[in-house]
C-alpha cells in the first residue's frame, strides 16, 4: 500500500509517495527529495549529524519515522541561506574554523541554529557546550564551534536588537 | 528492521484497542528496532491523541503523557516548584532527543543493558528462558540491589528517579478501565528466572503522570548524576534529593537513586530517619546507610554501592542548601560546586 506523506520543507509543500512505512525523516530527505546536506551518521541518535528542524524544533531525523511527522514543517541545512548570503551561523563556522572533514557540519549548524533560537544559553560557553553536546565532532572541532556558536549568538542578538530598535 | 504495519490513533480507546506497538517520540522504539531487538508487526502512532498537556491538579501538576521532555523541563511550574524533574530532565540525553522523547515514553523505555540491545547474547528480559549474559560480563551499568539470577539490567531513566522521589503516579488506561500506580513501584523488580511481569497489559497505555504537591520543598530539591561523561550520558549512579526543613531541622524528607536497580529506588527507611535531624552530612550519611542498606554487586560493579552511598550524601547536601533560582549550565553535574552548581 503506497501512502502519501505531505510535508513542508525549506518552505516548499512536498507530496511524498512512500510504499514502505520503515522510512525515516532522514531517508526520506535524502534519497525521496535529494536533500543530501543532512548527513546519515550513526543513524541510532547518538551522533546528531542528521539533525534539522521539525516545526521549528532541533531533532535527530534518524529516529523521526516519516509518516509521524506527515504535515510537519522541516528545515534543512539546504533551506538556511538566503540565495548567496549565508545564514549568520553557517558564516561563523566558517569564520571560527568550526570544522574540518566537514561531515558533522549541518547538523552542528542545524543544532547551533535551534540552541539560539531556544535563548537559554546566552553567552555563557558552559551553556553552549552543554547545549551542543548532541552533536559529535570527530575532528573535534569544538573549541572552534564554541567560538562559531558564540559569535553567531552576538550577531544575531545585535541584529535582532538593530531591527527592534528601527521598528520602534 | 522488519516490515510493520502504520496505523495512527486518534482517541485513547482507538489506541488500546489498536495492537500493536505504541510509537511516541520514538527514540528508543526505532532505535531498538534498527538493531532488531524489537520487532512489532504494528506500529501504533499515538503521537496525535490528546495527551500533550500540563494541567494544575490540586497544587500539583498532571503531566499528558506526550509532552516532551523538553517541554516538561521548561515548564514554569515544573522549574519553581519540583526543580529536581526539571534538572533530571535535563541531564538526560541530548537537545535533539528531549525534543523528541515524550513522558510516556521516558517511563516505558527499555534497559540500556548491553546484553540486552544485542539479540546474539542470551537475555531473560528479551528471550525469557535465554538466560542472562550480563552476569559475569561487563556491569558497570547494572543493578546493585533488587537483582536477581535472572537479571541484573538497570531502569536507565533520570525522569523517573526524581517523579519516584515526588511521590508521581502513573495514570494508565486499558479497556478494563483506568488504574493507577505510585511511580516508584511501577516498574517491576526482576524475579528469580527474568525480568518479571510487564507493568503495563499489552492493550494499556499511560495517560498522564500526576505529582502532588510539593509543599515545603519546592526550593530544596536537586538531582546529582555521576556518568562517564558530563553530557549525554546514562547514570552509573544518580540521586534525587528533597527536604523540607523548619527551625533548623528535618520535617520531611525524599531520595531516590538512579542506576542501581530496575526500577527508581525510593529509598522510604532514610527519608524516615532524617525526620526530626538537622541537615547536616553526618545527618545525611546515616540516611545515605540506610539507603543502599542490602545492596550487593552484581558483578564486578560494588564500587557503584560506595558511589550511590555517596552521590545521596551529596544530593541531600545541594537540597539541604537550596535550589539555585536558575539551573546550573551542567545539570546535575559532580563537577559543579555544591553551592548552587
Amino acid at each position: 500500500m503506497t501512502l502519501t506523506l505531505h510535508l513542508t520543507i525549506n518552505g516548499a509543500d512536498q507530496q511524498i509517495p512512500l510504499d514502505d512505512p520503515r522510512a525515516t525523516l532522514l531517508d526520506v530527505l535524502r534519497e525521496r527529495i535529494g536533500l543530501t546536506g543532512t548527513k546519515k551518521g550513526c543513524d541510532r541518535g547518538q551522533c546528531g549529524a542528521c539533525t534539522v528542524l521539525i516545526n521549528g524544533r532541533r531533532m535527530n531525523s534518524c529516529l523521526a519515522l516519516a509518516l509521524s511527522y506527515d504535515g510537519a514543517r522541516i528545515t534543512t541545512i539546504e533551506g538556511l541561506a538566503q540565495g548567496d548570503a549565508l545564514h549568520p551561523v553557517q558564516a561563523a563556522f566558517i569564520e571560527h574554523d568550526g570544522f574540518q572533514c566537514g561531515f558533522c557540519t549541518p547538523g552542528q549548524i542545524m543544532s547551533a541554529v535551534a540552541l539560539i533560537a531556544e535563548a537559554e544559553a546566552g553567552m555563557d560557553p558552559e551553556r553552549i557546550r552543554e547545549g551542543m553536546s548532541g552533536n559529535l565532532c570527530r575532528c573535534a572541532a569544538y573549541a572552534g564551534i564554541t567560538e562559531a556558536v558564540l559569535d553567531a549568538t552576538r550577531t544575531m542578538t545585535a541584529t535582532a536588537t538593530d531591527a527592534e530598535r528601527k521598528s520602534a | 528492521m522488519n516490515l510493520f504495519d502504520y496505523t495512527r490513533a486518534d482517541t485513547v480507546e482507538a489506541a488500546t484497542l489498536a495492537e500493536g506497538a505504541f510509537l511516541a517520540g520514538g527514540t528508543n522504539l526505532l532505535d531498538l528496532m534498527k538493531i532488531g531487538v524489537a520487532t512489532p508487526a504494528r506500529l501504533v502512532d499515538i503521537t496525535r491523541l490528546p495527551l500533550a498537556d500540563i494541567e494544575e491538579a490540586d497544587g500539583g501538576l498532571r503531566i499528558g503523557a506526550l509532552v516532551r521532555n523538553a517541554d516538561l523541563a521548561r515548564h514554569p511550574a515544573v522549574l519553581a516548584r519540583f526543580p529536581a524533574l526539571a534538572e533530571a530532565l535535563l541531564s538526560g540525553a541530548s537537545a535533539q532527543l528531549r525534543n523528541a522523547a515524550t513522558t510516556g515514553g521516558n517511563v516505558m523505555q527499555a534497559t540500556r543493558c548491553s546484553y540486552f540491545q544485542d539479540p546474539a547474547s542470551p537475555c531473560n528480559r528479551r528471550e525469557p528462558g535465554s538466560g542472562c549474559s550480563a552476569i559475569g560480563g561487563q556491569t558497570r551499568n547494572h543493578a546493585v540491589l533488587g537483582w536477581t539470577e535472572g537479571c541484573i539490567a538497570t531502569h536507565a531513566s533520570d525522569m523517573c528517579v526524581a517523579l519516584a522521589a515526588y511521590d508521581a503516579v502513573v495514570e494508565i488506561a486499558g479497556p478494563e478501565g483506568p488504574r493507577e500506580v505510585p511511580m516508584e513501584s511501577f516498574h517491576p523488580l526482576p524475579d528469580a528466572s527474568g525480568a518479571g511481569p510487564s507493568p503495563l497489559a499489552a492493550d494499556e497505555i499511560i495517560t498522564h503522570i500526576r505529582l502532588p504537591d510539593s509543599g515545603g520543598m519546592a526550593r530544596n530539591a536537586r538531582y546529582l548524576k555521576l556518568r562517564d561523561r558530563t553530557s549525554f550520558a546514562f547514570a552509573i549512579v544518580s540521586a534525587a534529593a528533597a527536604v523540607e526543613l523548619r527551625d533548623g531541622q528535618i520535617v520531611a524528607a525524599r531520595l531516590a537513586l538512579g542506576g542501581v536497580a530496575a526500577r527508581p529506588w525510593r529509598c522510604r527507611e532514610a527519608e524516615q530517619a532524617l525526620v526530626g535531624q538537622p541537615p547536616t552530612t553526618a545527618s545525611f550519611a546515616r540516611a545515605a546507610d540506610l539507603a543502599v542498606l542490602g545492596a550487593s554487586p552484581s558483578g564486578s560493579n560494588g564500587a557503584k554501592i560506595e558511589l550511590a552511598r555517596r552521590i545521596a550524601i551529596r544530593a541531600l547536601e545541594r537540597a539541604a542548601a537550596g535550589t539555585p533560582v536558575r539551573l546550573p549550565a551542567l545539570p546535575a553535574s559532580v563537577f559543579a560546586g555544591d553551592d548552587n552548581g
